[in-house]
């Protein structure tokens, strides 16, 4: 008999308004058992608001070999908003 | 898209590890590596699963209904460290069936100590509090591994851990503050445990056939004598702070190095019950697969139930 069912990676969201995070994953036959199976796992214990699973071969990835993807040619300073004045907040 | 060579592909991974980055599933690892850290999770999965056994025994007979839950809950979350291990191990390409039968066939690993007899209630309190005390910090070392899904299941299992060290010292306290009849029992199951515990964290690096590799690849940052050490100062003083005697007439504090001294279990023993010949191997692994036959007619139902939802 197989048990090597399909793995589901699981997000675990602590309370409403948390981003989900990724905490693991389970085993099960299909994506309604992987909630229950996930909830056994991660939430028996753990404040818990919302659970997602995602089949683990769903999950498309970079490639950690791929250095180019995020590679930073330019210099992006200009995004971060440190590199940047602050308004004067007149306390003079 | 990679077309490094070995070398510079081993010189990369080794500077990676060398300044503390993780290695992640995906990556390029030398195959002992990769063969090393399946070998200990698997172990390490196995020792959880296993770990049920002796305490569960206990479930139908623990005095009250608060320790009952407890200890359920507490065995519960050996089955899902268990879990957790296969998963993280999986990444590494090896399949949980696979390990599964290893254990099942007697081919596998797993922790000496859960190959010895709870004929006590106190070995309950025993294990959760001189057992599980010896696996944290084993498992805190290895919360700092550098394979990132073993590091990140063992900073969940040692949260989980605290709690069962909490309630096995808990359940000690009441018996040692019990009749003398319980004390006693407190001081039998210690006698009977201190040893077996103090193999669980390894034999000598000397021995041991594993260290040195683990430690160059920082899967483990410390050796066994290190977490045998540290297990070592952290429990004799509250073994006799409750009053008990730790069974070793040569365990004393040197002032000197700040360590306590201890007497070397027996190697040979140790040999013996992990590679297959304890006290309680064979009853361990029947009554795992006596559960495992039990279960199957659930994952069949599964399985169909799941081929007719989707048909």
């Amino acid at each position: 008999m197989d048990t090597q069912w399909e793995t589901y990676e699981v997000f675990h969201q602590t309370k409403r308004g948390d981003p989900h995070v990724h905490v693991g994953a389970v085993h099960a036959p299909d994506p309604h058992m992987a909630l229950q199976m996930a909830r056994d796992q991660f939430a028996r214990r753990m404040k818990c608001a919302s659970i997602w699973v995602v089949r683990t071969k769903d999950v498309a990835r970079t490639d950690y070999q791929d250095e180019t993807f995020f590679a930073q040619i330019l210099d992006k300073s200009y995004r971060d908003p440190k590199a940047f004045e602050a308004p004067d907040k007149g306390e003079h | 898209m990679n077309e490094k060579s070995q070398e510079v592909l081993l010189a990369e991974f080794d500077a990676r590890v060398a300044r503390g980055e993780k290695i992640e599933p995906g990556d390029w690892m030398p195959a002992d590596y990769r063969k090393e850290l399946i070998r200990m999770i698997s172990q390490h999965a196995h020792s959880e699963i296993v770990g049920q056994l002796p305490e569960g025994q206990w479930i139908p007979f623990a005095p009250g209904f608060r320790r009952k839950l407890t200890l359920v809950a507490k065995v519960q979350d050996e089955a899902g460290h268990g879990q957790l291990l296969y998963t993280a191990a999986e990444t590494l390409g090896k399949s949980r069936e696979a390990m599964m039968d290893e254990l099942l066939t007697g081919k596998a690993k797993y922790a000496n100590v859960f190959n010895y007899p709870t004929p006590t209630w106190a070995d309950v309190g025993i294990i959760g509090w001189l057992v599980d005390t010896s696996a944290v910090i084993n498992q805190t070392m290895l919360a700092q591994s550098s394979y990132g899904p073993y590091a990140r299941a063992m900073k969940r299992i040692c949260y989980e851990e605290a709690f069962h060290i909490k309630q096995g010292y808990d359940s000690i306290v009441a018996l040692a503050k019990g009749t003398p009849e319980q004390r006693a029992m407190v001081q039998d199951s210690i006698n009977r445990w201190w040893y077996p515990t103090l193999m669980m964290s390894g034999p000598p690096t000397k021995l041991s056939e594993h260290t040195e590799r683990s430690m160059k690849w920082k899967i483990k940052t410390k050796t066994n004598e290190q977490v045998r050490q540290e297990f070592i100062n952290l429990i004799v003083p509250q073994i006799r702070a409750l009053g008990f005697e730790v069974p070793d007439p040569d365990c004393k504090l040197n002032a000197q190095t700040g360590h306590f001294e201890y007497t070397q279990p027996d190697w040979n023993e140790l040999k013996r019950v992990v590679n297959g010949d304890g006290p309680c191997n064979k009853e361990r692994l029947d009554t795992r697969r006596k559960a495992h036959e039990d279960g199957m007619w659930v994952r069949e139902a599964l399985a169909v139930a799941n081929k007719k939802a989707a048909a």
